[in-house]
Parts: structure tokens; sequence; C-alpha cells
């Protein structure tokens, strides 16, 4: 089978909406366009069943006891911020100190930033070297304070995947919320939100072959009742959680994408893990000086971050510009950092500039990943001719004691 | 970012990519940057005896622009004197390949690694010059190698 290119292999940014999720909205773009809060007549009858059954294969996608325990959102982003900020302002008199971690995503850690300038006190937990949280640091971090814990499920960059349960065990023990971001996770990996003692989570359709612009939070309706204050005022709707009108049609197929993942996702997963063992051993059997970023053994089937000594990473992605990834090189970002995410982990920044992140997804396939991994062993092994520190490197100078003139 | 041609065509064209004999004296070589900044640039100048720049050849670390700027300097310094090559300031490599703004830094290093390749070689022949001086003294008055 001929190659089509470019090559998306950026799953973890975005996925492409899958034919038979499309197919499921378009006629709530033209027929059924009614308003779901319409209570007087048919059009609006038709759109809230839609939404209320789109509802439901959610909440069964995450193991929420009740679709009532879904409210729907613009996205991941004004989920976190709606979990994060709603529950400090309801539960401010009972304390008004946060647990997070320093590798979650911006809108987790953002909204964290601010709330700290309104008076809140927030712990960002360290991880190890493979990106992993402690559970028992989450526990001695606790004070009679705290009031909320917010991990993610997934990282983004490194595709770590946190150590769920155990951290729910201590949140439910202690009696303090647990909050967690499982947009890179779901479909993907196994995430009950019972099993896991899981408060709130943020999900979001355009990462498991839904639309863009359509997001949840599962807010727990029971043991605990979680209360929130919302932070979008109008209508009152979603039960007053999140006033605005429903987009139908992106609801739709956030439903239909939560269905696919819930009857295809295991099978898949397993697929997509062969294909990313396939592009390792394949890149790393050969090249030296090749780093897997984060943990293999607690990681996102379809994740591959790999540092390329030696070679910048923004000039690998140039040079491997059919095939769209994505890297931690500051050159990527605009504010010339690397990664905070490696950095945490203990990756030296010079690594950090050389990691590519490859996002694997349910449309790849194996003529694909032979294809990139021939490619970025051709390209890594041109582009360390032209590097200036391959050569240092082997002559066998230590690149650790030369004298940089940093700028 | 999109990347302006230029900058494509001398990343996946670079001119002159290469290593010059460090230890000839008549080889200048400038090292520039820093891995934990993402950029390193190694730049190296030969001189022939008219002090004009007959070869130059550069390796560098660094995103597509850096490599761009690079290639682009050696480029422009080939056949140029000491001091033409000296002359040459980022802004001209800046409007040559239509760098953005955050793309400006590596125009900077070019330009420090002509300038670092044009110090090495200066420093090395002054060297050479005063080891002749030194040559040229009667025994008696050559100073001691300690």
């Amino acid at each position: 089978m001929a190659i089509k290119l470019p090559i998306f292999m950026d799953n973890h940014s975005t996925t492409p909406v899958d034919q038979r999720v499309l197919d499921t909205m378009i006629p709530y773009f033209t027929e059924k366009f009614g308003n779901a809060a319409s209570r007087s007549h048919q059009f609006g009858w038709v759109a809230e069943e839609a939404v209320d059954y789109a509802r439901e294969r959610i909440a069964r996608l995450i193991g929420a006891s009740s679709e009532k325990e879904i409210v729907f959102t613009s996205g991941a982003t004004e989920s976190d911020n709606l979990a994060i900020k709603g529950v400090a302002e309801y539960y401010r008199d009972k304390g008004n100190h946060i647990i997070t971690t320093v590798t979650e995503h911006k809108a987790v850690l953002d909204t964290c930033k601010r709330l700290e300038k309104q008076g809140c006190e927030v712990t960002y937990l360290p991880v190890d070297r493979h990106g992993l949280v402690d559970p028992d640091d989450v526990r001695r971090a606790i004070t009679d304070k705290t009031i909320l814990v917010s991990v993610m499920l997934a990282n983004n960059e490194i595709g770590t995947v946190q150590p769920l349960e155990a951290i729910g065990k201590v949140t439910r023990e202690k009696g303090v919320l647990l909050h967690s971001d499982a947009v890179q996770g779901i479909g993907k990996i196994d995430f009950d939100v019972q099993k896991m003692n899981v408060d709130l989570a943020s999900i979001t359709a355009h990462k498991m072959y839904g639309p863009k612009g359509i997001g949840a939070l599962y807010v727990r309706r029971s043991k605990p009742r979680v209360r929130l204050v919302a932070q979008m005022d109008g209508g009152g709707h979603e039960r007053g959680s999140r006033s605005g009108t429903l987009n139908v049609p992106l609801i739709v197929g956030f439903g239909k994408a939560a269905e696919i993942a819930q009857l295809e996702g295991r099978e898949e997963s397993g697929r997509i893990l062969r294909l990313r063992e396939r592009l390792r051993t394949k890149i790393q059997d050969a090249l030296d000086e090749t780093y897997v970023n984060g943990s293999l053994e607690h990681r996102l089937p379809g994740n591959l971050n790999v540092s390329f000594n030696f070679v910048e990473g923004e000039a690998m992605m140039m040079a491997i510009k059919d095939v769209a990834v994505s890297s931690g090189s500051a050159c990527t970002s605009s504010s010339l950092e690397p990664s905070y995410v490696l950095r945490a982990l203990g990756v030296g920044d010079e690594l950090a500039h050389s990691s590519i992140r490859f996002g694997i997804g349910r449309l790849n396939t194996e003529e694909e990943i032979d294809y990139v991994a021939d490619l970025v062993i051709a390209k890594v092994q041109h582009l360390r001719e032209m590097s200036p520190l391959y050569e240092m490197h082997k002559e066998g100078i230590d690149l650790k004691t030369v004298e940089w003139t940093a700028h | 970012m999109a990347y302006s041609e230029k900058v494509i065509d001398h990343a996946e064209k670079p001119r002159n990519v290469g290593t010059l004999d460090k230890n000839d004296p008549n080889v200048g070589t400038g090292l520039v940057g820093a891995p934990a900044c993402g950029d390193v640039m190694r730049l190296q100048i030969r001189v022939n005896d008219e002090g004009v720049i007959e070869d130059a050849k550069f390796k560098t670390f660094g995103c597509g622009s850096a490599i761009a700027s690079s290639s682009l300097a050696t480029e422009w310094i080939k056949g140029k004197s000491i001091e033409e090559a000296e002359a040459i300031k980022n802004v001209d490599i800046v409007n040559e390949l239509n760098l953005p703004p955050v793309k400006i830094h590596c125009s900077v290093l070019a330009e420090d690694a002509i300038k670092s390749a044009i110090q090495d070689y200066r420093a090395k022949q002054a060297a050479r010059r005063a080891e002749a001086a030194v040559a040229d003294l009667p025994r008696e008055e050559r100073p001691t190698v300690p």
C-alpha cells in the first residue's frame, strides 16, 4: 500500500473526527436543530433526547453512576477551570488548600496560579524521573485545610499514567475531593470514577475522535455529593452548573465517540501499543544516544516521547516535515523555554531541546510506522553529521566539561 | 511556525557543512552558544596569506533558522577579506532570511560565530608571530619555557 503524505502522528494534540461520529452529527445541524432547553415543542424534545442519549454514553464510558453527573462544557480547559475554581469557591469556608502536580496541563496549573493570587494555597507535588506522582506524597501534603487534589490521568507530553486508584484511596480516606484531567487517557486506558474514587473528571471529545469545542466535567452526585459554584452565569443550564445553550450536534458526536471508545477502545489500544513498540524498537535499535522520556511501563499506548541527543527538536521536525509530530524544544514554544514536563523529570535542557513526541492513533498503519521509523533514523543521522556536539561526542569530549557561552 | 523559503532552502541543502583542521595555523574556529539553550554553532575559516577567507565550514546544533543562519554566514564570508567578514551584521542575516523576531537570536549567534572564528585566527597568528620573533632572537636572549 502506498503511503499517503503527510502522515499525522500527533494524536495527543487532537484526533480526526471518526466518520461514524460525523455521520451521527450531521442531522443535528439541519433537520434536528432544536434547542435542547425548549420544553414546549418537538424540536426541543428531539434535541433533548439526543443530548440525554449522549450524556448516558459518556457516563457509561467513565463508570459514572448517573448521566446527571455529566456537565457539558466547551472542552477540557473549561472543565478544569470549572472543577478547580468551582470547588475552591464553594468550599472556601472549609479550607483553601489545593494539591496538584508539576506536570499537569496548563489548564490546571494556570487555574491554580490564579487561585493562589486570590488567597488559595497550592502544593505542587514533584514527580519521579519516570513522571510518576507518589501517592504517599499526596498523603503527606494533605492538611486540615485541603479541599481538593488534582492529578491528571495521563500526561499529554510523555504519556505517563498516574497511579490514580492509589491516590483515590488516599483522598477518600482523608475526605478530600479528587479531580482528574482525564483527557489523554479516556477510551485508551482503564478509567473508572467508581473504582478510582474520582470525584471530578475533565474530558474532551476531540482527543477521542469526536469534534472540537465540546467537553464535559464529571461531577459526582453521591458519596460524596460534590458541589460547585458555576463560573458562567445565565440561563441555568446543566442543573445550574454551566449556563449556555447546549451545542447539540457536537454533544451527539461526543456521545457517539464515547460509544465507539467503549466498544473498540480495548482492542484498539492493543493494536496501537504494538505499533508504538514497533516504532520505538526500530529507532532504538538503529540509533545510539536515544532516550525515551517517561515511564515505559505506566504509559499511554500511543505515546512515544524520545530525545535524540545532539539533534535539536525543531530542526528534526523540519527534516521530517511530512510527518506531523511535536517537540519539547524551546524553539517550538513562544516562551523559548524547553518543556516544563521534561524538566520536572530531571531531563537536562539539552535533551529536552532534542525531544520529539510521537502520538500514534486510530488511523495510523504499520506501513506508516515503518516509513516514519526509516525517515527518522535517516534524518537523525543526517543532522548528527551536521552537529558539532555529535562530533565532539565522537572525539570523546565530555560536553558537560565544556565552557559554553550561554546566551 | 512557517519558515521563509530561504530558511527552508538552507536548512534542507546546507552549504559548507564540515570540519577544517583546527590545528592548522591558518584556520580560525569559533564555537558559540550552549546545548542547554538549544543552539551551538561552530564556524571555521581558512585564511590565505593575503588575508582572504578562502574556505569556510560550519556545523550547527539548533533549529532550522540556526542552521540556515550559519549556512548563509559561511556562504557570505567565503572569498571576503577578514575585515569585510567582520563587518557582517546580524540584521543582514535577518533581512536575507526573513527571520521572525523569535528567531533573531539565531542571526546574533551567526554573527558571534564569525567574529569568534576571526578572533581565534588572529590569536593564532599573533602567537605564531611571537614565536617567530623569539626564534629571530639570539639564543641567549630567548625566554626560557617554564
